[in-house]
């Protein structure tokens, strides 16, 4: 593998001797929330130098509600950021020529949360009752919906789980490294809790992955698998170094004034761990799955009709060992 | 002397100060807890009245707040309302409210009319004056959002988490919504939310303003736990009570945090909750907000003043542990002073030092009886010794005297052996052994005339200096009567006759008297009362000689004695002896017997004479263990045939 990278770096190396050659390049980059160890990896290889390593100079802008991942990479204002895989496809379909660079996650964290007390234990008792979802994350728990025959009352669900706990809905949808720690730090303890991982229900949507304009990857493919590389580089440093990892997020998060908590930050650290390095050795760390590409083009085409391409005009392979 | 450690005054005080030392702890013990308990319950009380109040008046301020949307949800809810009719509305509750901080109402979609998505006036203060916006667009579609969400799904009113209000300048507030409805076609319909904003800030000084001894403080969290008011500005709205259990790894904590959440109240023992000491805590629900209220009592700061005590009782305690191992020692060393020089004065005394002077005392109690006690027995003792000695001394001098009379009495005996070396025809040999220092055996042997040989073996009744008296007479009586051609029981009644004369202590002896010819080997004999002798042929063969008549001799005058004979042939040995040798006995009092002596003296039979009387008497003196009770005498004659002319 290494061989094969060297060689793929002497191919860059080939066809761009005049970027590569220069000491660094300036690349922005913008991940879909505001600051939180859901981007641990590449706060990481930015403090760590990962990136000027690898002859990038990258600022991580902050994202957020203010700031949408998608419009910022579409107007231009940043080279790459992080996208799910399901907005990606739809953007793609809207005619946003985006491409993926590398999946991020191989799990999907999306999970629906029930309370025990509403007599809730097996994905059947989710028939009648109400369930709040997620305006934009809808794909999975419908097609879950409809997979079992269960008619739900769905309401939206906002930013916070508060509807949630205070029983304004019978289930709610929930990311497993951040609203389900919130849940417990609300005083639910897990044993009341029942959950639903759509992993384990044949519908896994890998989540975060690294998206380019296409025009922007055709200048310079070198930089966006440099890029890839640095930053698989801070994951792997961040989960073998969790404290220091910790403290460079919560630096990132005060600065952006975000009010930080330490334990959900060292929950999430270790939560994405198990997402961004899959348990199956042939997976390579950043590989998009053709499976789940055409599984998540699949299941949008039958929820909305959403036409996707094909997954080499998607998908450029920049994944590393 | 004595080591300080193993001495009685060291042994009491150990025993007196450890017996108090344990009362004292218990005591201690108890009155600590009862003391602990006392403060405890009283901080309790003290905890529910410090709450009581507070809890009031956040109510208070809450209920006022609430009464604002409520009232106008009324309003809403009676029919139509007009637009300027309900800004006006919403102004004046603003103005008349110095705690709001805004209010506004929220229409469902289209419920103000068919044409308005977003209908939703609001007013609120910013610096001072009132401001008026229009709320609801594409970026800010406020049906999703917990104030207008909460009360539509749970179809109650609600007060929102409190939260920081980015717009308002940073300031924590809290949101009460009133859902209100309106009638659609007959049916109840929801018609949207009319809210009222506050600042927390009073909230937050309220609290803080309850200060609990020196660090104790009041906490106040939300409904999900989170911090509302605490002093530790960081975990304001940024972290949960469960978060902080989390981070502690404090279970109990967390089942405390969930208590509260749940509306309960209690006094509850925290051993980490000031997040970092021991302490107890008091809390109380804010009901109609779901918060809850808390108080924290440091333990130490709490129970400053026991502890303060406790110091002060433990140190009285060691000082009076020290006072009274020392009143002890020195009590029990002025009771165990003079026995230590009654210990001395007896030891001494025990040496042999009788005039060493015992110890003065003056006291009248147990020691002092002792003392005098001792004294006197110093006393008898003396006199004892004193008497004893004497006594000794004349014991001594008869002791002495005896010895002499036994080697006088030992000297009469003929002690020569062989006795006649001109005589080849016999070999004799005769022991005697006495019990006592002075004996009553005799024995003695003499040639009458050339040819004849006489033995005489006796016992004399009774024992010591009588007896040994009466034997000396005996035999020098059987000497002068054993003269030439007197027949052996000629001899015996003379004998008895002088005995018998003027004998007023009844003694007599016991006599064996034998005439031997020694050119024909024929024993004349007789008996007077004594234990038969013994033939020892050469063949081997050995038996007691048969009895002759005869009486003891010296008891009564006039007795007759018989005469016997027997022939000895060259090689025949006879043997004599008194009952010593067949009466000594051995520990359990079993008597040597006729039968041993016999079956011994055929063992011994071909020994030399001398050889065979000295192992019958190592023999007797083994078997009595050296108890000798009666004397022991034996004599051992062997024919050798006549004498070769």
């Amino acid at each position: 593998m290494r061989v094969l990278s060297i060689l793929l770096g002497c191919v860059c190396v080939g066809f761009f001797p005049a970027q590569a050659a220069a000491a660094t390049k300036k690349l922005s980059f913008i991940p879909l929330w505001s600051p939180q160890a859901q981007f641990a990896g590449y706060y990481v290889a930015l403090e760590k130098g990962f990136y000027r390593g690898q002859g990038l100079e990258v600022e991580i802008l902050n994202g957020g509600p203010e700031r949408p991942a998608d419009v910022w990479l579409e107007k231009g204002k940043a080279d790459i950021g992080t996208l799910w895989l399901s907005e990606a496809i739809k953007k793609r379909a809207q005619g946003v020529r985006l491409v993926n660079v590398a999946q991020i996650l191989q799990r999907s964290a999306l999970m629906l949360v029930a309370k025990k007390s509403s007599g809730i234990r097996t994905i059947a008792d989710l028939n009648g009752k109400t369930v709040a979802l997620w305006e934009s994350f809808q794909l999975q728990p419908l097609a879950l919906f409809r997979k079992y025959n269960l008619r739900v009352n769905v309401i939206p669900q906002a930013h916070s789980i508060n509807l949630f706990l205070r029983g304004g809905a019978d289930a709610a949808s929930a990311m497993l490294y951040n609203e389900y720690h919130t849940i417990i730090n609300a005083g639910l303890n897990p044993e009341e809790l029942t959950t639903f991982f759509f992993y384990d229900y044949g519908l896994n949507f890998p989540e975060d992955g690294l998206y380019m304009l296409e025009k922007n990857y055709s200048k310079d493919p070198a930089a966006a698998a440099a890029f890839v590389k640095a930053t698989f580089e801070g994951w792997r440093y961040a989960f073998k170094h969790k404290n220091e990892t910790i403290e460079i997020v919560l630096r990132r998060m005060r600065e952006a004034r975000i009010p930080a908590n330490r334990m959900h930050q060292k929950w999430m650290l270790e939560k994405m761990q198990d997402l961004v390095f899959p348990e199956d050795p042939a997976t390579r760390a950043g590989e998009l799955q053709r499976a789940d590409y055409e599984r998540v083009a699949s299941e949008l085409a039958k929820a909305g009709g959403w036409k996707s391409v094909d997954f080499g005009s998607f998908y450029r392979d920049c994944a590393v060992k | 002397m004595i080591k300080f450690k193993k001495s009685i005054a060291f042994k009491l005080a150990l025993v007196f100060s450890m017996s108090v030392l344990l009362i004292f702890f218990v005591i201690f013990g108890l009155y600590y807890r009862f003391t602990r308990r006392m403060i405890e319950k009283s901080t309790a009380e003290n905890a529910k009245n410090l709450t009581f109040g507070t809890v009031m008046r956040i109510e208070g301020i809450l209920r006022s707040v609430q009464q604002v949307p409520e009232n106008m949800a009324g309003t809403l809810e009676r029919g139509p309302v007009g637009k300027e009719h309900l800004l006006a509305l919403l102004k004046s509750a603003v103005e008349k409210n110095p705690e709001l901080y805004g209010c506004g109402v929220c229409f469902a979609p289209y419920a103000y009319d068919k044409k308005s998505l977003y209908f939703a006036p609001y007013y609120h203060r910013n610096k001072g004056a009132l401001s008026f916006s229009w709320l609801g667009s594409e970026n800010y579609r406020y049906f999703v959002f917990d104030w207008f969400q909460i009360p539509k799904e749970l179809g109650k009113p609600q007060w929102s988490e409190p939260y920081f209000d980015k717009g308002g300048g940073n300031i924590l507030m809290a949101t009460y919504s009133v859902p209100f409805y309106r009638k659609i076609n007959g049916r109840q319909t929801f018609a949207g939310v009319i809210y009222a904003d506050m600042s927390l800030q009073w909230l937050r000084e309220m609290v803080s303003a309850i200060k609990i001894l020196d660090t104790g403080y009041a906490f106040l969290v939300s409904r999900n736990g989170n911090f509302v008011t605490h002093p530790d500005e960081r975990l304001i709205m940024n972290e949960t009570i469960f978060g902080v259990a989390e981070e502690l790894g404090n279970k109990k904590l967390r089942e405390i945090g969930r208590d509260m959440i749940s509306g309960k109240r209690a006094f509850v023992h925290t051993p980490q909750l000031d997040f970092g000491k021991p302490g107890f805590m008091y809390y109380t629900p804010v009901t109609s907000a779901g918060w809850s209220l808390a108080v924290l009592f440091p333990r130490d700061e709490l129970l400053a003043d026991i502890a303060h005590l406790n110091r002060l009782v433990l140190l009285l305690g060691a000082a009076g542990m020290l006072l009274l191992f020392g009143v002890v020692v020195s009590e029990a060393r002025s009771i165990t002073g003079p026995l230590t020089g009654i210990a001395d004065a007896t030891a001494e005394i025990a040496s042999g030092n009788l005039d060493f002077k015992m110890p003065e005392t003056r006291s009248q109690d147990e020691v002092g009886m002792l003392s005098r006690a001792f004294s006197s027995m110093q006393q008898s003792l003396k006199s004892h010794i004193a008497r004893l000695t004497e006594t000794t001394a004349a014991k001594e001098r008869i002791e002495s005297e005896l010895n002499i009379a036994r080697e006088i009495q030992l000297s009469i005996l003929p002690k020569i052996f062989p006795p006649f070396p001109g005589m080849p025809e016999l070999d004799l040999f005769a022991v005697l052994k006495s019990a006592r220092e002075v004996g009553g055996d005799l024995y003695d042997f003499f040639a009458t005339d050339d040819d004849h040989f006489c033995l005489i073996i006796g016992d004399v009744s009774g024992k010591g200096v009588p007896a040994s008296l009466f034997m000396a007479v005996t035999k020098t009586l059987f000497k002068a009567t054993a003269v030439k051609d007197t027949p052996p029981e000629v001899v015996l009644e003379k004998v008895n006759n002088e005995l018998s004369q003027g004998n007023e202590k009844a003694m007599f002896v016991t006599a064996f008297l034998a005439i031997l010819n020694t050119k024909t080997g024929v024993m004349e004999f007789s008996n007077g009362g004594h234990n038969l002798p013994v033939v020892m042929r050469k063949d081997g063969s050995v038996q007691y000689l048969r009895k002759t008549g005869g009486m003891v001799v010296g008891a009564m005058e006039g007795m007759k004695f018989e005469r016997g004979a027997l022939t000895l042939a060259s090689g025949d040995r006879f043997f004599l002896y008194t009952d010593g040798v067949t009466e000594a006995m051995d520990e359990k009092k079993v008597l040597f017997s006729d039968e041993r002596l016999l079956r011994e003296l055929r063992l011994l039979g071909s020994l030399p004479v001398k050889e065979v009387l000295n192992r019958l008497l190592a023999m007797l003196v083994e078997y009595s263990r050296g108890d000798q009770s009666d004397d022991i005498t034996m004599m051992l004659l062997e024919y050798r045939g006549a004498k070769q002319v």
